[in-house]
């Protein structure tokens, strides 16, 4: 298993070095910054670093979406409202032209301030935002527009309302629908990844993470409280689930890592962009002239064969 | 003194065993406390006042299927450990103990059966095996469900019992939520048919994923259907919670269930749904 296991992390490696990141990257200090970034996968990241992935996940200072769409996108049309009952400022969702075509945009969308985190929920959606995602989903397939994914979420929130208002269903079908969609979908986490409310907006064609990006199945503080039952064991316990960019690659969960500047896109937001803004273009040409059907199929195939088990134990 | 003690009939408050915890044969409900026969005869529903107790996915299928219909598929599968996931005991020791104690070799079940004579596709949670937790296994044997039921051209039918996806499997879990969504899709596509059955409990990535796509859901009642449970809801808002707070009865007063089947009339209703989902044939 360890042998396959690192086969797979070379193979992925190689794909690393060869597309479509190197393409993307014109400047010297992006090909240091590439191989830094390899160096780093190649030798095993330690809990310490593991654990500043969770930090600067979590960084006040780390650009959300709204400050890449400010940088990526013109003409930017933001659309309000789950045409149900409500409109969630937590997710948002617009058109927008990235590069020179239409492209539809959902994303979390985390606050600023003190109040601007209060009317944003800290970024945690109610089921009214995935429904809004959803909406703008349907438009991107029904002109034609690809969609592009922008994940930076706690976790869906947990509150009496939400449920009342059928926060598992409405996760479920997020998902069933971007299972659907006939135009090419690009995902790529950028702060941090929250289970459910994550996966939500992020079954995609190709699925990126920002270096210092984190994806997880639970917080590393809930996963403590239950496993350890101690939420202040966190650390010990995103060791443990290798919440981090270089282990989703190796683990096949995402295609490409998106390098950020030093010492994190915290500091350099227009660079930020830039690096992002490129991944994304060059994950949207990858799919140029792929027939919807052959889309929607790839799709299905990428998520029935993550991680497969095949041996018995 | 003369009289025998008949310890069929209910007494409250039964002798607790090992450290506190009340015996899995006492009603939580009324306390009413039942021999294994008894709840066995009466589908494991107190017969005082209702209380549906957690029914094993062996005896779930007895319940439902046919007599001697079930062929399971895939019951060789076995997790391992891909990120070497240790916490306060390593991942594979749990593993191992939840197989010994359930007697299965992952949190779910699947096979062919047939339900009052119609053919169907049975996937069934195991609540006992690590909190019927979705990891890779889970994940691949319900895609592998809903493959056999397109295959055969025949409805699938799951019984849902899980705490969400297994930590254990970090990311990978996670992955299972998308994994199982896309298996719904490729049935739905093929013109198959998903009843969803949601028992106690049905939470988190479970309910965020495959049981929540269910063409019809039907609900246990007392069932607890919420993304995030009462507990962590309560201490993170702060917000007093009604009493129902994602029970299957609240669920279906908000429009997330189409029905509250109380078990006795549960294999009966998954019939007449197979029926109708093979247009009267």
């Amino acid at each position: 298993m360890a042998r396959e296991a690192e086969l797979r992390l070379r193979e992925q490696l190689s794909k690393l070095k060869s597309l479509p990141l190197l393409r993307g990257a014109r400047l010297e200090g992006d090909l240091e910054r590439l191989q830094r970034q390899l160096d780093h996968l190649v030798a095993e990241p330690t809990d310490d670093e593991i654990w500043h992935s969770v930090e600067l996940a979590r960084h006040e200072d780390r650009p959300y979406t709204l400050d890449y769409v400010e940088r990526l996108l013109e003409d930017w049309f933001e659309l309000h409202g789950d045409r149900h009952h409500g409109d969630d400022a937590a997710l948002v969702a617009g058109l927008g032209r990235f590069r020179g075509r239409t492209i539809v945009l959902v994303g979390n969308q985390k606050g600023r301030d003190v109040k601007e985190r209060t009317r944003r929920n800290f970024g945690m959606a109610y089921p009214e935002g995935y429904g809004k995602a959803m909406r703008a989903m349907e438009l991107a397939d029904g002109h034609g527009f690809p969609l592009l994914s922008l994940v930076d979420i706690p976790g869906a929130y947990p509150g009496v309302t939400a449920e009342q208002h059928g926060q598992g269903g409405a996760i479920a079908r997020a998902q069933s629908l971007m299972a659907r969609l006939r135009v090419p979908v690009v995902t790529c986490v950028i702060g941090e990844g929250g289970s459910g409310g994550a996966i939500a907006t992020a079954l995609a064609d190709r699925v990126l993470m920002q270096e210092n990006a984190i994806y997880t199945v639970i917080s590393p503080e809930g996963c403590a409280a239950i496993l350890w039952r101690d939420a202040g064991e966190a650390r010990k316990a995103a060791a443990a689930f290798k919440p981090d960019a270089a282990h989703c690659l190796e683990l096949g969960v995402i295609d490409a890592v998106v390098p950020e500047p030093e010492p994190g896109a915290h500091a350099a937001y227009d660079e930020a962009a830039r690096l992002l803004g490129d991944a994304l273009a060059e994950s949207l040409e990858i799919f140029e002239g792929v027939s919807g059907e052959d889309l929607c199929r790839q799709r299905r195939v990428r998520f029935r064969t993550i991680g497969q088990v095949s041996a018995t134990r | 003194m003369s009289e025998r003690i008949d310890v069929s009939i209910e007494h409250k408050h039964a002798p607790a065993e090992d450290g506190g915890r009340p015996h899995p044969n006492t009603c939580p409900d009324c306390g009413s406390h039942y021999r294994d026969d008894e709840l066995e005869a009466n589908l494991r529903v107190c017969p005082h006042c209702g209380h549906h107790f957690p029914v094993h996915a062996r005896d779930r299928i007895l319940q439902l299927a046919d007599d001697n219909s079930f062929a399971e598929e895939a019951a060789e599968l076995r997790s391992d450990d891909p990120l070497g996931f240790f916490d306060l005991r390593p991942y594979t020791e749990r593993l191992a103990e939840a197989e010994l104690s359930t007697g299965l070799g992952e949190a779910m079940v699947i096979g062919r059966a047939a339900i009052e004579e119609q053919p169907c596709e049975l996937a069934v949670m195991e609540f006992g095996f690590m909190g019927g937790s979705m990891g890779r296994v889970v994940g691949e044997k319900f895609a592998r469900a809903c493959e056999s039921a397109a295959e055969r051209g025949v409805p699938l039918v799951s019984v849902t019992a899980s705490g969400g996806a297994r930590m254990q499997e970090g990311i990978l879990s996670l992955m299972q939520l998308p994994k199982t969504v896309c298996a719904v899709e490729d049935l739905h596509d093929s013109g198959g048919t998903l009843i969803s059955v949601m028992a106690h409990p049905t939470t988190a990535g479970v309910l965020a994923s495959f049981a929540s796509l269910g063409d019809v859901i039907v609900a246990e009642p007392g069932a607890l259907l919420s993304f995030t449970g009462p507990r962590v809801v309560q201490q993170t808002t702060r917000e007093k919670l009604p009493e129902d707070f994602g029970r299957a009865e609240a669920n279906f007063r908000h429009g997330h269930v189409d029905a509250i089947v109380p078990r006795p009339e549960l294999r009966p209703t998954v019939g007449k749904l197979l029926r109708l989902f093979a247009n009267g044939a």
